[in-house]
Protein backbone atom coordinates (compact mmCIF):
# COMPACT_ATOMS: atom_id res chain seq x y z
CA UNK A 1 0.00 0.00 0.00
CA UNK A 2 0.91 3.35 -1.10
CA UNK A 3 2.60 5.64 2.20
CA UNK A 4 0.15 8.95 0.49
CA UNK A 5 -2.80 6.63 1.44
CA UNK A 6 -1.94 6.89 4.95
CA UNK A 7 -0.89 10.42 4.62
CA UNK A 8 -3.96 11.78 3.02
CA UNK A 9 -6.36 9.73 5.89
CA UNK A 10 -3.93 11.64 8.63
CA UNK A 11 -5.60 14.99 6.42
CA UNK A 12 -9.05 14.55 7.87
CA UNK A 13 -7.87 15.29 11.32
CA UNK A 14 -4.52 14.38 13.66
CA UNK A 15 -5.32 10.68 14.62
CA UNK A 16 -3.98 7.58 16.52
CA UNK A 17 -2.88 4.71 14.65
CA UNK A 18 -5.26 2.55 15.82
CA UNK A 19 -8.41 5.08 14.61
CA UNK A 20 -6.43 5.26 11.07
CA UNK A 21 -6.53 1.38 11.36
CA UNK A 22 -9.93 1.53 12.06
CA UNK A 23 -11.32 3.74 9.16
CA UNK A 24 -8.86 1.92 6.34
CA UNK A 25 -10.97 -1.51 7.90
CA UNK A 26 -14.07 0.39 6.91
CA UNK A 27 -13.00 1.53 3.65
CA UNK A 28 -11.81 -2.11 2.46
CA UNK A 29 -13.80 -4.31 4.19
CA UNK A 30 -13.03 -7.91 4.03
CA UNK A 31 -9.50 -6.95 2.24
CA UNK A 32 -8.73 -4.94 5.36
CA UNK A 33 -8.79 -8.36 7.62
CA UNK A 34 -6.02 -9.40 5.49
CA UNK A 35 -3.91 -6.33 6.69
CA UNK A 36 -1.23 -6.92 8.24
CA UNK A 37 -1.61 -4.66 12.13
CA UNK A 38 1.65 -3.37 11.66
CA UNK A 39 1.96 -1.98 8.32
CA UNK A 40 -0.42 1.27 9.47
CA UNK A 41 2.52 1.67 11.77
CA UNK A 42 5.47 0.98 9.98
CA UNK A 43 4.26 3.82 7.71
CA UNK A 44 3.60 6.02 10.07
CA UNK A 45 7.05 5.84 11.03
CA UNK A 46 8.44 6.47 7.32
CA UNK A 47 6.46 9.41 7.37
CA UNK A 48 7.67 11.04 10.45
CA UNK A 49 11.27 10.27 8.98
CA UNK A 50 10.17 11.78 5.56
CA UNK A 51 9.27 14.66 7.87
CA UNK A 52 5.86 14.35 6.47
CA UNK A 53 4.16 13.80 9.75
CA UNK A 54 5.01 14.64 13.65
CA UNK A 55 4.10 12.67 16.68
CA UNK A 56 2.48 14.00 19.74
CA UNK A 57 1.26 12.60 22.57
CA UNK A 58 -2.23 13.45 23.35
CA UNK A 59 -3.29 15.49 26.15
CA UNK A 60 -4.42 13.90 29.22
CA UNK A 61 -3.26 10.59 28.52
CA UNK A 62 -0.80 7.58 28.83
CA UNK A 63 2.19 8.11 26.74
CA UNK A 64 1.47 5.29 23.81
CA UNK A 65 -1.43 7.54 22.81
CA UNK A 66 0.31 8.98 19.91
CA UNK A 67 -1.42 11.40 18.21
CA UNK A 68 0.10 11.70 14.53
CA UNK A 69 -0.69 15.41 12.66
CA UNK A 70 0.38 16.78 8.94
CA UNK A 71 3.44 18.79 9.04
CA UNK A 72 3.24 21.47 5.90
CA UNK A 73 5.42 19.08 3.99
CA UNK A 74 2.98 16.75 4.35
CA UNK A 75 -0.05 18.53 3.41
CA UNK A 76 1.53 19.40 0.41
CA UNK A 77 2.63 16.17 -0.76
CA UNK A 78 -1.07 15.08 0.24
CA UNK A 79 -2.42 17.48 -2.43
CA UNK A 80 0.36 16.48 -5.14
CA UNK A 81 -0.73 12.77 -4.87
CA UNK A 82 -4.40 13.34 -5.11
CA UNK A 83 -3.85 15.09 -8.60
CA UNK A 84 -1.71 12.14 -9.64
CA UNK A 85 -3.04 10.29 -12.77
CA UNK A 86 -1.08 7.11 -11.58
CA UNK A 87 -2.88 3.87 -12.60
CA UNK A 88 -1.64 0.36 -12.10
CA UNK A 89 -0.21 -1.23 -15.15
CA UNK A 90 -1.80 -4.42 -16.86
CA UNK A 91 1.48 -5.79 -17.31
CA UNK A 92 -0.20 -8.33 -20.40
CA UNK A 93 2.61 -8.69 -22.63
CA UNK A 94 4.01 -11.73 -20.70
CA UNK A 95 1.40 -13.94 -21.18
CA UNK A 96 0.56 -12.28 -24.82
CA UNK A 97 4.80 -13.36 -25.51
CA UNK A 98 4.38 -16.68 -23.68
CA UNK A 99 1.84 -17.58 -26.33
CA UNK A 100 3.88 -16.61 -29.01
CA UNK A 101 6.77 -18.23 -27.69
CA UNK A 102 4.88 -21.85 -26.80
CA UNK A 103 3.43 -21.59 -30.32
CA UNK A 104 6.48 -20.67 -32.61
CA UNK A 105 8.52 -23.66 -30.32
CA UNK A 106 5.54 -26.02 -30.39
CA UNK A 107 6.15 -26.57 -26.97
CA UNK A 108 2.59 -26.44 -25.92
CA UNK A 109 -0.58 -25.72 -27.55
CA UNK A 110 -1.54 -22.03 -27.21
CA UNK A 111 -5.29 -22.54 -26.80
CA UNK A 112 -4.45 -24.85 -23.77
CA UNK A 113 -2.09 -22.11 -21.96
CA UNK A 114 -5.75 -19.65 -22.85
CA UNK A 115 -7.89 -22.51 -20.97
CA UNK A 116 -5.61 -22.57 -17.98
CA UNK A 117 -5.58 -19.31 -17.58
CA UNK A 118 -9.05 -18.97 -17.47
CA UNK A 119 -9.82 -21.12 -15.10
CA UNK A 120 -7.28 -19.31 -13.01
CA UNK A 121 -9.04 -15.71 -13.58
CA UNK A 122 -12.36 -17.66 -12.88
CA UNK A 123 -11.60 -19.18 -9.39
CA UNK A 124 -10.30 -15.60 -8.76
CA UNK A 125 -13.66 -13.89 -9.91
CA UNK A 126 -15.31 -16.26 -7.81
CA UNK A 127 -13.51 -15.35 -4.54
CA UNK A 128 -14.31 -11.89 -5.17
CA UNK A 129 -17.93 -12.47 -5.90
CA UNK A 130 -17.89 -14.10 -2.78
CA UNK A 131 -16.65 -11.51 -0.77
CA UNK A 132 -18.66 -9.15 -2.80
CA UNK A 133 -22.02 -11.03 -1.72
CA UNK A 134 -20.93 -11.02 1.44
CA UNK A 135 -21.06 -6.78 1.96
CA UNK A 136 -23.75 -4.91 2.51
CA UNK A 137 -25.36 -2.91 -0.21
CA UNK A 138 -24.49 0.40 0.94
CA UNK A 139 -20.43 -0.60 1.84
CA UNK A 140 -17.49 0.89 1.02
CA UNK A 141 -15.57 -1.83 0.20
CA UNK A 142 -18.59 -2.90 -2.41
CA UNK A 143 -17.31 -0.57 -4.30
CA UNK A 144 -13.58 -1.74 -4.47
CA UNK A 145 -14.67 -5.02 -5.31
CA UNK A 146 -16.76 -3.95 -7.79
CA UNK A 147 -13.62 -2.53 -9.44
CA UNK A 148 -11.75 -5.67 -9.36
CA UNK A 149 -14.64 -7.66 -10.24
CA UNK A 150 -15.03 -5.69 -13.74
CA UNK A 151 -11.14 -5.90 -14.09
CA UNK A 152 -11.36 -9.70 -14.14
CA UNK A 153 -14.15 -9.57 -16.42
CA UNK A 154 -12.03 -7.07 -18.61
CA UNK A 155 -9.37 -9.66 -18.74
CA UNK A 156 -11.44 -12.72 -19.28
CA UNK A 157 -12.96 -10.88 -22.35
CA UNK A 158 -9.29 -10.41 -23.52
CA UNK A 159 -9.04 -13.99 -22.78
CA UNK A 160 -12.03 -14.85 -25.33
CA UNK A 161 -10.20 -12.80 -27.90
CA UNK A 162 -6.48 -14.81 -27.67
CA UNK A 163 -8.79 -17.59 -27.50
CA UNK A 164 -10.62 -16.51 -30.55
CA UNK A 165 -7.04 -15.61 -32.69
CA UNK A 166 -5.08 -18.65 -31.85
CA UNK A 167 -8.17 -21.05 -32.88
CA UNK A 168 -7.72 -19.28 -36.66
CA UNK A 169 -3.93 -19.79 -36.13
CA UNK A 170 -4.07 -23.56 -35.08
CA UNK A 171 -6.57 -24.24 -38.04
CA UNK A 172 -4.17 -23.03 -40.51
CA UNK A 173 -1.36 -24.49 -39.27
CA UNK B 1 -29.18 -42.91 -2.48
CA UNK B 2 -30.30 -44.10 -5.95
CA UNK B 3 -30.31 -42.69 -9.22
CA UNK B 4 -32.77 -40.36 -9.60
CA UNK B 5 -32.35 -38.98 -5.95
CA UNK B 6 -28.95 -37.82 -6.77
CA UNK B 7 -29.39 -37.12 -10.45
CA UNK B 8 -31.91 -34.90 -11.07
CA UNK B 9 -31.18 -34.11 -15.01
CA UNK B 10 -29.56 -36.97 -17.04
CA UNK B 11 -28.92 -36.30 -20.89
CA UNK B 12 -27.84 -39.14 -23.34
CA UNK B 13 -26.99 -38.40 -27.02
CA UNK B 14 -29.05 -35.14 -26.82
CA UNK B 15 -29.36 -33.81 -30.45
CA UNK B 16 -31.89 -31.07 -31.52
CA UNK B 17 -31.41 -30.49 -35.57
CA UNK B 18 -33.36 -27.59 -37.61
CA UNK B 19 -33.56 -27.55 -41.32
CA UNK B 20 -33.07 -30.73 -43.13
CA UNK B 21 -30.31 -32.42 -45.44
CA UNK B 22 -28.21 -29.25 -47.07
CA UNK B 23 -29.52 -26.95 -44.67
CA UNK B 24 -29.51 -28.94 -41.38
CA UNK B 25 -28.14 -27.18 -38.42
CA UNK B 26 -27.22 -29.36 -35.52
CA UNK B 27 -28.00 -26.85 -32.56
CA UNK B 28 -27.14 -29.43 -29.98
CA UNK B 29 -25.07 -32.39 -31.05
CA UNK B 30 -25.21 -35.46 -28.88
CA UNK B 31 -24.82 -33.95 -25.67
CA UNK B 32 -24.47 -35.96 -22.69
CA UNK B 33 -25.09 -34.43 -19.01
CA UNK B 34 -25.90 -34.96 -15.92
CA UNK B 35 -26.89 -32.04 -13.09
CA UNK B 36 -26.95 -33.38 -9.42
CA UNK B 37 -29.75 -32.49 -7.23
CA UNK B 38 -28.97 -29.28 -5.66
CA UNK B 39 -25.91 -28.30 -8.19
CA UNK B 40 -25.49 -24.68 -9.75
CA UNK B 41 -24.23 -25.77 -13.29
CA UNK B 42 -23.01 -22.61 -15.58
CA UNK B 43 -23.11 -23.44 -19.53
CA UNK B 44 -21.17 -20.77 -21.54
CA UNK B 45 -20.08 -20.35 -25.12
CA UNK B 46 -20.68 -17.80 -27.56
CA UNK B 47 -23.87 -16.80 -29.41
CA UNK B 48 -25.58 -19.98 -31.34
CA UNK B 49 -23.57 -22.71 -29.47
CA UNK B 50 -26.42 -24.36 -28.86
CA UNK B 51 -26.79 -23.42 -25.07
CA UNK B 52 -30.00 -21.98 -25.23
CA UNK B 53 -31.51 -24.73 -27.14
CA UNK B 54 -30.17 -27.44 -24.52
CA UNK B 55 -32.03 -25.07 -21.83
CA UNK B 56 -35.00 -25.16 -23.79
CA UNK B 57 -35.00 -28.96 -24.09
CA UNK B 58 -33.90 -29.67 -20.54
CA UNK B 59 -37.22 -27.47 -19.29
CA UNK B 60 -39.76 -29.40 -21.78
CA UNK B 61 -40.01 -26.05 -24.05
CA UNK B 62 -38.60 -27.89 -27.24
CA UNK B 63 -38.57 -31.51 -28.03
CA UNK B 64 -35.10 -33.36 -28.72
CA UNK B 65 -34.80 -34.64 -32.25
CA UNK B 66 -32.95 -37.61 -30.50
CA UNK B 67 -31.59 -39.17 -27.40
CA UNK B 68 -33.13 -39.57 -24.03
CA UNK B 69 -33.80 -36.85 -21.27
CA UNK B 70 -34.64 -37.86 -17.67
CA UNK B 71 -36.16 -35.24 -15.37
CA UNK B 72 -36.11 -36.87 -11.74
CA UNK B 73 -35.70 -40.25 -12.85
CA UNK B 74 -38.64 -39.66 -15.30
CA UNK B 75 -38.17 -39.77 -19.06
CA UNK B 76 -39.23 -36.71 -20.55
CA UNK B 77 -38.25 -36.97 -23.99
CA UNK B 78 -41.10 -38.66 -25.29
CA UNK B 79 -44.27 -36.73 -23.23
CA UNK B 80 -47.23 -35.67 -24.96
CA UNK B 81 -47.81 -32.05 -25.07
CA UNK B 82 -50.17 -32.06 -22.42
CA UNK B 83 -47.57 -33.64 -20.15
CA UNK B 84 -45.00 -31.39 -21.15
CA UNK B 85 -46.85 -28.46 -20.55
CA UNK B 86 -47.31 -30.37 -16.84
CA UNK B 87 -43.92 -30.71 -16.59
CA UNK B 88 -43.00 -27.17 -17.16
CA UNK B 89 -45.72 -25.83 -14.70
CA UNK B 90 -45.12 -28.04 -12.06
CA UNK B 91 -41.17 -29.56 -12.23
CA UNK B 92 -39.41 -26.50 -13.56
CA UNK B 93 -39.32 -22.85 -13.50
CA UNK B 94 -37.89 -20.26 -16.06
CA UNK B 95 -35.98 -17.44 -15.71
CA UNK B 96 -35.46 -14.94 -19.32
CA UNK B 97 -32.97 -12.14 -19.97
CA UNK B 98 -35.55 -10.12 -20.97
CA UNK B 99 -37.86 -11.11 -17.45
CA UNK B 100 -40.77 -11.61 -19.77
CA UNK B 101 -43.13 -10.18 -17.31
CA UNK B 102 -46.37 -9.32 -18.04
CA UNK B 103 -46.76 -5.54 -18.19
CA UNK B 104 -49.89 -4.85 -16.91
CA UNK B 105 -49.91 -7.20 -14.04
CA UNK B 106 -48.36 -6.11 -10.78
CA UNK B 107 -45.45 -8.03 -9.48
CA UNK B 108 -47.54 -9.30 -7.41
CA UNK B 109 -50.24 -10.64 -9.89
CA UNK B 110 -47.05 -11.92 -11.76
CA UNK B 111 -46.13 -13.95 -9.24
CA UNK B 112 -49.16 -15.56 -8.28
CA UNK B 113 -49.90 -16.48 -11.75
CA UNK B 114 -48.28 -19.54 -12.35
CA UNK B 115 -49.58 -20.54 -8.97
CA UNK B 116 -53.28 -19.99 -10.05
CA UNK B 117 -52.78 -21.90 -13.81
CA UNK B 118 -51.26 -24.46 -11.96
CA UNK B 119 -54.57 -24.91 -10.07
CA UNK B 120 -53.87 -23.25 -6.80
CA UNK B 121 -56.97 -21.59 -4.66
CA UNK B 122 -56.19 -17.83 -5.10
CA UNK B 123 -56.04 -17.71 -1.24
CA UNK B 124 -52.89 -19.80 -1.78
CA UNK B 125 -51.43 -18.09 -4.47
CA UNK B 126 -51.33 -14.67 -3.05
CA UNK B 127 -50.10 -16.09 0.09
CA UNK B 128 -47.02 -17.69 -1.92
CA UNK B 129 -46.64 -15.01 -4.03
CA UNK B 130 -46.28 -12.67 -1.05
CA UNK B 131 -43.14 -14.70 0.38
CA UNK B 132 -41.73 -14.84 -2.53
CA UNK B 133 -41.28 -11.11 -2.98
CA UNK B 134 -40.29 -10.97 1.01
CA UNK B 135 -37.63 -13.64 0.13
CA UNK B 136 -36.54 -12.02 -3.32
CA UNK B 137 -36.48 -8.61 -0.96
CA UNK B 138 -39.35 -6.73 -2.79
CA UNK B 139 -42.25 -6.88 -0.19
CA UNK B 140 -42.83 -3.49 -0.51
CA UNK B 141 -43.04 -3.24 -4.31
CA UNK B 142 -45.25 -5.83 -4.65
CA UNK B 143 -48.22 -3.49 -6.04
CA UNK B 144 -45.94 -1.84 -8.62
CA UNK B 145 -45.97 -2.76 -12.05
CA UNK B 146 -43.31 -3.83 -14.09
CA UNK B 147 -42.99 -0.53 -15.70
CA UNK B 148 -42.07 0.97 -12.04
CA UNK B 149 -39.61 -1.35 -11.61
CA UNK B 150 -34.95 -1.24 -12.14
CA UNK B 151 -34.17 -4.02 -14.24
CA UNK B 152 -32.38 -5.81 -11.21
CA UNK B 153 -36.16 -5.56 -9.63
CA UNK B 154 -38.03 -7.28 -12.69
CA UNK B 155 -35.63 -9.55 -12.59
CA UNK B 156 -36.31 -10.59 -9.10
CA UNK B 157 -39.91 -10.57 -9.77
CA UNK B 158 -39.62 -13.16 -12.35
CA UNK B 159 -37.30 -15.13 -10.11
CA UNK B 160 -39.81 -15.17 -7.70
CA UNK B 161 -42.16 -15.96 -10.48
CA UNK B 162 -40.20 -19.21 -11.74
CA UNK B 163 -40.42 -20.17 -7.47
CA UNK B 164 -44.12 -20.09 -7.51
CA UNK B 165 -44.73 -23.59 -7.99
CA UNK B 166 -41.61 -24.83 -6.01
CA UNK B 167 -39.92 -26.25 -8.99
CA UNK B 168 -37.24 -28.87 -8.48
CA UNK B 169 -35.09 -26.82 -10.89
CA UNK B 170 -34.73 -23.56 -12.29
CA UNK B 171 -33.29 -23.00 -15.73
CA UNK B 172 -31.44 -19.32 -16.18
CA UNK B 173 -31.40 -18.32 -19.80
CA UNK B 174 -29.16 -14.97 -19.78
CA UNK B 175 -30.06 -13.98 -16.45
CA UNK B 176 -28.00 -11.05 -16.45
CA UNK B 177 -27.71 -10.09 -19.81
CA UNK B 178 -29.81 -6.79 -19.64
CA UNK B 179 -28.34 -5.37 -15.96
CA UNK B 180 -25.87 -3.60 -14.83
CA UNK B 181 -22.62 -4.29 -12.37
CA UNK B 182 -25.22 -3.36 -9.30
CA UNK B 183 -28.01 -5.30 -10.60
CA UNK B 184 -26.05 -8.33 -11.55
CA UNK B 185 -24.74 -8.78 -7.96
CA UNK B 186 -28.24 -9.02 -6.28
CA UNK B 187 -29.55 -11.52 -8.80
CA UNK B 188 -26.00 -13.49 -8.22
CA UNK B 189 -26.97 -13.35 -4.24
CA UNK B 190 -30.45 -14.14 -5.08
CA UNK B 191 -29.34 -17.41 -6.80
CA UNK B 192 -26.81 -17.92 -4.38
CA UNK B 193 -29.37 -18.04 -1.67
CA UNK B 194 -31.27 -20.23 -3.62
CA UNK B 195 -28.84 -22.63 -4.47
CA UNK B 196 -27.56 -22.39 -0.58
CA UNK B 197 -31.58 -23.62 0.50
CA UNK B 198 -30.99 -26.96 -2.24
CA UNK B 199 -32.27 -25.62 -5.61
CA UNK B 200 -30.89 -26.83 -8.60
CA UNK B 201 -29.75 -24.24 -11.02
CA UNK B 202 -28.80 -24.16 -14.57
CA UNK B 203 -27.74 -21.21 -15.93
CA UNK B 204 -26.98 -20.62 -19.77
CA UNK B 205 -24.71 -17.43 -20.23
CA UNK B 206 -22.35 -14.84 -21.59
CA UNK B 207 -21.57 -13.34 -18.08
CA UNK B 208 -18.25 -14.71 -16.36
CA UNK B 209 -19.87 -13.39 -12.94
CA UNK B 210 -22.49 -15.97 -13.47
CA UNK B 211 -20.28 -18.85 -14.37
CA UNK B 212 -17.76 -18.02 -11.56
CA UNK B 213 -20.03 -18.37 -8.82
CA UNK B 214 -21.29 -21.87 -10.00
CA UNK B 215 -20.15 -24.78 -9.00
CA UNK B 216 -19.51 -26.18 -12.31
CA UNK B 217 -19.23 -24.50 -15.52
CA UNK B 218 -19.51 -26.37 -18.88
CA UNK B 219 -17.85 -24.62 -22.13
CA UNK B 220 -20.51 -24.99 -25.05
CA UNK B 221 -19.24 -24.51 -29.21
CA UNK B 222 -20.86 -25.62 -32.16
CA UNK B 223 -23.78 -28.00 -30.13
CA UNK B 224 -21.23 -30.00 -28.37
CA UNK B 225 -19.06 -29.27 -24.97
CA UNK B 226 -15.91 -28.71 -25.41
CA UNK B 227 -14.41 -28.37 -21.68
CA UNK B 228 -15.41 -28.98 -17.93
CA UNK B 229 -14.39 -26.98 -15.13
CA UNK B 230 -14.96 -27.41 -11.37
CA UNK B 231 -14.88 -24.23 -9.55
CA UNK B 232 -15.70 -25.00 -6.40
CA UNK B 233 -13.22 -24.91 -3.99
CA UNK B 234 -10.16 -22.96 -5.43
CA UNK B 235 -7.98 -20.29 -5.03
CA UNK B 236 -7.76 -18.51 -1.40
CA UNK B 237 -6.49 -15.51 -0.36
CA UNK B 238 -5.78 -13.47 -3.42
CA UNK B 239 -8.41 -10.55 -2.70
CA UNK B 240 -5.49 -8.47 -1.13
CA UNK B 241 -2.87 -8.95 -4.35
CA UNK B 242 -6.01 -8.87 -6.81
CA UNK B 243 -6.95 -5.03 -5.06
CA UNK B 244 -3.02 -4.09 -5.01
CA UNK B 245 -2.72 -3.81 -1.36
CA UNK B 246 -0.21 -6.34 -1.35
CA UNK B 247 2.62 -4.96 1.40
CA UNK B 248 5.72 -3.39 -1.07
Amino acid sequence: MQQEVVLAMLAKEPSQGYQLRARLDRALGPLGEAMNDGQVYVTLGRLEKAGFITRRVAAGTSTDRKLYELTPAGQERVTEWLSEVSWPKPDLAEFHLKLIAAAQAGLADPIGIVDMQRRELLRRLREVERAAMAESEHSDAGLLLEGIVLRLQADLRWLEACERVWTEWRSKS
Amino acid sequence: MNEPEKVLVRAQGLRKEYGRQGGLVRAVNSVDLEVARGEALAIMGPSGCGKSTLLHLIGGLDRPSAGELWLAGRRIDRLSERELAGLRRHEVGFVFQAYHLMDELTAQENVELPALLAGRSPGEARRRARQLLDQVGLAERADHLPSALSGGQRQRVAIARALANEPQLVLADEPTGNLDSAATLEVLRLFEALHAAGLTLVIVTHDERIAATADRLISMRDGTFVDETHLAGGTRGNLVDLAGLGSE
